[in-house]
């Protein structure tokens, strides 16, 4: 369920290289951090053109009575956010893997990907929690 | 169905605005009329809407009916003490003596305020073993900033600036961190313990030269009365810090315990809370600062002192103030119900309150912990926290059992509160309520548990008796509409 | 302290039973016996030995008839407003009252509600909350209004707070003519934080990149208009926000904050419905644009739809509250004041949009034909020149101090004592509550007394 062509973090983000030789990537949140969060209502997301740290702090998503922050999986500089998120956050429940990705980076370390865990080692990571 | 359109809650004032219709007469100008100014200072429109007297009655009449209220209904909303509001405290509040009195009239001339407000830090005082009492703050949370605010100016005097820390336990209400913060505090949680009491290790072990103090609710938000409280204070006193009280909970203390005696150096009460002022659909509230000698001289301003030679009560400013926290000296039309509430009570009446709210709690929790898991099975101060977990195993959930509470004629406990208890149902029945009120609560709870085996789909789709279903909450927050707006 | 009362048995048998509380001995030894406990001290004994059931000295318990008594007692020892001619004013305002504003607040259905958290057993209370967040919005003429505030000053110090927020600057300007008690609060709430105020020249306020917000007041503290469109500019041309207290009477007749780009406007709200009360309570009104909602202080009521389909008012936006945000909310606040915002609601909506103009507009002319018979006075001036609506400077020959304890002989009360700010200035306030009788007598003795 969650898809072999990405890795994942252990705050539930995905990233997903686009493209090897332009560095471009696109990052989003896991189906089971959708699942946990419920309804979706707000993504506060970085600027395009900030910078954003290896697991460091990129946003922040809110449920109607939760707000939680949101960890950039990789470094790189952003370059697009997701638009359709700004009047319909809900996609981001309806199709977490998808069309309700959050931003699109150029990864500044590629490196970065090898220390993430693959869908094998995330699905056993959430099991271990619930 | 509404009898009529002028009765109809759907349409709201703008909705129904005629023009030409008014609701107030005014006087007609006795004076010669005035040259005007520029303009272009004057207003050319205002979007207020025209509707007659009896129109705006029988609106807001209408409204008024959709509410769940002490006055109508039981209303067991754990941490809140919702407790019955005397109607001559009232009366007493709406004198003209003391409705309509100007807050910058000469003391000369409002000497009857200020003599109730210094008997009233008086009482305060005496009930909380913290003599040094300011009337200034508003609600609970203004009291916190103020006390936040006195723990910083009494360290900084001090030269200890450094101290940025303060320890707050997990079980605590959200103001108490966002309180901190607004007084520029870093907040450190705190662990509860097996019993649900705070993890005393866990606070030694953030004690050190950098925390300010704590903020500490007695009894806590589980409801319990934490028997080390003793050992917690002197572990933040022996760090140098100081403890603040958070006095949401008194109505299980009153006559019982001070939190001066237990090593407390400052506290609020609400007075919405534990001194039966009518809490208004969320205000107005008081939350008066008791400090112990080290915090006195903080105390925010203004407080109302005695003259030493017969010239009367006047309002002053302690020494070293953290300075006004509003427009004017508190929220005085509370501070009168809250009076009247004391006076009419005495030491014994006040006594009385605790023992029967604690009573009462117990009761329903003894009645109820067969049917709704109890994670902490001790005796309960004036609330007892509920688990919905095994209802929850059972696919309906805490918030769908409070919501098919409504339907039996009762108010929701509070939910998923504090955040340490999965599912959490926090009753608090309060002294004001009948045994047999307890026991058909008590009833309907048990038969909600039961429906949940029967027909879970009628518990699931709850309320159906109210004037709305379940709202859309995820809608409203995704789509904010927040004011009324003229048809496109 | 020594009050009367004495602890009166209530029952023939010598055992006290508050009417407030329904439990009899009887009731209590039942509920007991189902906890296998004895007394009610048994249900104490996690509290440590040596503190439990300490002394506790409190006069009474009184009779509700003697408590009506100690209280008309004090009351009397109080001058309230409509006792005499008033002219006191400085933020806490003598206006008439529609009889249905207390009728309405006083139904215990509004009275005795908790904040409406249960949407569905609250929607009376939520439905108001949307139409007061309506009428503040249209005062303003501003986008998005909050469910209200403690008062006037605590909504505008949170409105400072908020500014230094969105700008991410530590720095508020404080216009010169701005309330010394909203200047104080606003340097209470800023203390714990390291927010720096200043104060600047509401003439030609100076406001530099590190400002947040320019706060200004309008009227100002002594009654006057300012020229917000300079004080707008002064503040953006340094993306600072302009932040503005004003008085929702003055909106009767003066153009809205709103319309001068004000991006925060606060006011007090107790000239809306609700009585002087010595201070409290009252109600903080607190509007600013849709941009900057998500850090907004305070509830806000939206509407959306219930399971079926119909309309129905819920709390929204919470995550910004301290319930759920804890530390980084946006503000500690929690209990408002709804009661008041109800009050402001209905006086609002039975005034109506002639009524507040009338209101307004009785205001200034009773306030311009005092000031004029005053100015005509031998010894008296209006020092300050500009626009002003119902209050006004006025300079004394002599201390303000003593023509006010002269005043209030003839049972006048008079004006606040700013001759701090003004050499024997004295503010006056003349509301549509002073009849032209009382302007005349307060002429009269002031030209006495000088």
């Amino acid at each position: 369920m969650n898809p072999d062509d990405r890795k994942y973090t252990e705050e539930h983000e995905w990233v997903k290289l686009e493209d090897a030789d332009s560095r471009q990537a696109l990052v989003g949140i896991t189906d089971f951090a959708q699942e946990q969060l419920g309804d979706i209502v707000y993504f506060e997301l970085p600027e395009p053109g900030s910078t954003v740290a290896h697991l460091g702090k990129m946003g922040e998503v809110e449920s109607v009575k939760s707000v939680s922050d949101l960890f950039s999986p990789v470094s790189g500089e952003v370059v697009e956010v997701n638009a359709a998120l700004t009047d319909n956050p809900e996609v981001a429940n309806n199709d977490p893997f998808g069309d309700g990705w959050l931003v699109r980076l150029v990864m500044s370390d590629p490196a970065e990907l090898d220390g993430l865990m693959t869908a094998a080692d995330y699905e056993s990571y959430i099991s271990g929690l619930s | 169905m509404p009898a009529s359109p002028a009765r109809d809650t759907s349409r709201l004032l703008m909705d129904r605005s005629e023009p030409g219709r008014v609701g107030a007469v005014l006087p007609p100008c006795d004076v010669p009329a005035q040259p005007l100014p520029d303009s272009a200072l004057l207003r050319d429109r205002l979007d207020l809407p025209e509707v007659s007297e009896p129109e705006v009655v029988q609106y807001f009449t209408a409204l008024s009916q959709l509410n769940f209220s002490i006055d109508t209904n039981f209303y067991p909303l754990g941490s809140c003490t919702m407790k019955y509001n005397p109607k001559v405290n009232d009366e007493m509040a709406f004198l003209p003596g003391m409705a309509n009195i100007h807050p910058l009239q000469s003391s000369q001339v409002s000497q009857g305020a200020l003599e109730l407000l210094y008997r009233l830090q008086g009482f305060l005082g005496e009930i909380t073993g913290l003599e040094n009492v300011s009337l200034a703050t508003m609600a609970g949370a203004h009291g916190e900033l103020a006390g936040m605010l006195m723990i910083r100016a009494y360290h900084q005097a001090r030269g200890d600036a450094g101290r940025k820390k303060v320890a707050i336990p997990d079980s605590a209400h959200g103001t108490n961190p966002a309180s901190a913060a607004m007084a520029g505090f870093d907040v450190v949680d705190i662990p509860s313990d097996k019993d649900g009491s705070i993890d005393l290790e866990a606070l030694r072990a953030a004690a050190g030269p950098d925390l300010a103090g704590a903020m500490i609710t007695l009894p806590s938000t589980l409801g319990l009365f934490n028997p080390n409280i003793v050992e917690v204070c002197q572990a933040v006193h022996q760090a140098g810090g100081l403890v603040y009280g958070d006095g949401a909970n008194m109505n299980a203390l009153l006559g019982r315990a001070k939190l001066g005696d237990l090593g407390f150096d400052v506290a609020h009460l609400n007075l919405h809370k534990t001194f039966s002022t009518p809490h208004g659909g969320g205000g107005p509230g008081a939350g008066p600062v008791c400090a112990g000698p080290a915090l006195r001289d903080y105390l925010p301003s203004p407080v109302v002192a005695q003259g030493d030679d017969g010239s009367g009560y006047t309002l002053s400013g302690p020494p070293c103030s953290i300075g006004r926290m509003g427009g004017f000296h508190g929220n005085f039309g509370v501070l009168v119900r809250a009076y009247t509430y004391i006076r009419t009570l005495g030491a014994e009446g006040v006594k009385a309150i605790s023992g029967n709210a604690v009573l009462n709690a117990n009761y329903l929790m003894q009645a109820l912990k067969d049917t709704y898991h109890l994670p902490y099975d001790r005796v309960c101060m004036h609330e007892a926290v509920f688990s919905a977990d095994w209802q929850k195993a059972r696919g309906v959930s805490g918030l769908e059992i409070a919501k098919r509470l409504l339907d039996y004629g009762f108010h929701a406990p509070t939910m998923y509160f504090p955040l340490i208890v999965h599912e959490a149902l926090m009753i608090e029945p309060t002294e004001s309520e009948t045994r047999q009120t307890l026991d058909s609560f008590i009833e309907a709870l048990k038969r909600i548990d039961e429906e949940i085996s029967s027909d879970p789909e009628t518990v699931r789709q709850a309320p159906h008796s109210t004037p709305v279903a379940r709202l859309d909450e995820a809608l409203a927050a995704r789509q904010p509409d927040l004011r009324w707006k003229p048809k496109a | 302290m020594t009050l009367p009362g004495q602890a009166q048995p209530r029952l023939s048998d010598g055992a006290f039973q508050s009417h407030y509380i329904p439990n009899t001995p009887a009731d209590q030894a039942d509920m007991l016996s189902t906890l296998g406990l004895s007394s009610l001290d048994d249900l104490f004994q996690d509290i440590p030995k040596g503190h439990r059931n300490p002394p506790l000295n409190l006069p009474g318990p009184l009779s509700e008839l003697e408590i009506q008594q100690e209280l008309g007692s004090l009351a009397s020892r109080n001058r309230p407003l409509g006792s005499g001619p008033s002219f006191l004013g400085a933020g806490a305002y003598h206006h008439f009252i529609p009889s249905i504003v207390k009728a309405l607040v006083t139904r215990g259905e509004f009275l005795t509600a908790y904040t409406p958290y249960q949407a569905e057993a609250s929607q009376g209370t939520l439905q108001v909350i949307f139409e007061f967040q309506t009428m503040v919005c249209n005062l303003y003429d501003m986008e998005v209004a909050n469910a209200g505030m403690y008062d006037g000053a605590t909504s505008l110090a949170e409105a400072a707070l908020m500014a230094c927020r969105v700008t991410r600057r530590e720095k508020v300007a404080l216009a010169d003519t701005l309330s010394p008690a909203y200047r104080q609060v606003i340097q209470t709430y800023c203390q714990g934080q390291d927010i720096q105020t200043t104060t600047v020249s509401a003439a030609a306020p100076d406001v530099d990149e590190a400002t947040a917000c320019l706060v200004a007041q309008y009227p100002n503290h002594f009654g006057y208009v300012e020229d917000l469109v300079s004080h707008a500019a002064a503040a953006h041309n340094k993306k600072a926000l302009f932040v503005v207290s004003a008085d929702p009477t003055a909106m009767g007749m003066f153009r809205a904050p709103g319309q001068y780009g004000a991006d925060i406007v606060t006011g007090e709200g107790q000239p809306l419905g609700i009585p002087p009360s010595f201070g409290g309570p009252y109600v903080g009104l607190f509007a600013t644009r849709q941009q900057y909602v998500r850090q907004m202080p305070s509830r806000l009521a939206g509407r959306t739809v219930d399971r079926l389909g119909n309309p129905g008012y819920v709390l929204t936006l919470q995550t910004r509250e301290q319930h759920i945000r804890r530390e980084r909310a946006t503000s500690n606040i929690c209990t408002n004041e709804a009661l008041y915002a109800l009050a402001s609601t209905v006086y609002l909506a039975a005034l109506g949009k002639q009524g507040l103009r009338q209101v307004a507009e009785l205001c200034y002319h009773k306030a311009h034909y005092a000031a004029s018979r005053i100015a005509g006075l031998p010894g008296y001036s209006l020092p300050v020149s500009g626009t002003f609506f119902q209050e006004f400077v006025v300079q004394c020959p002599v201390a303000p101090a003593e023509v006010n304890r002269r005043l209030l002989e003839r049972n006048i009360l008079g004006g606040l004592d700013v001759s701090d700010a003004v050499p024997n200035g004295m503010l006056l306030c003349v509301t549509e509550m002073c009849s032209r009788q009382d302007i005349d007598a307060l002429v009269d003795a002031l030209g006495e007394i000088g």
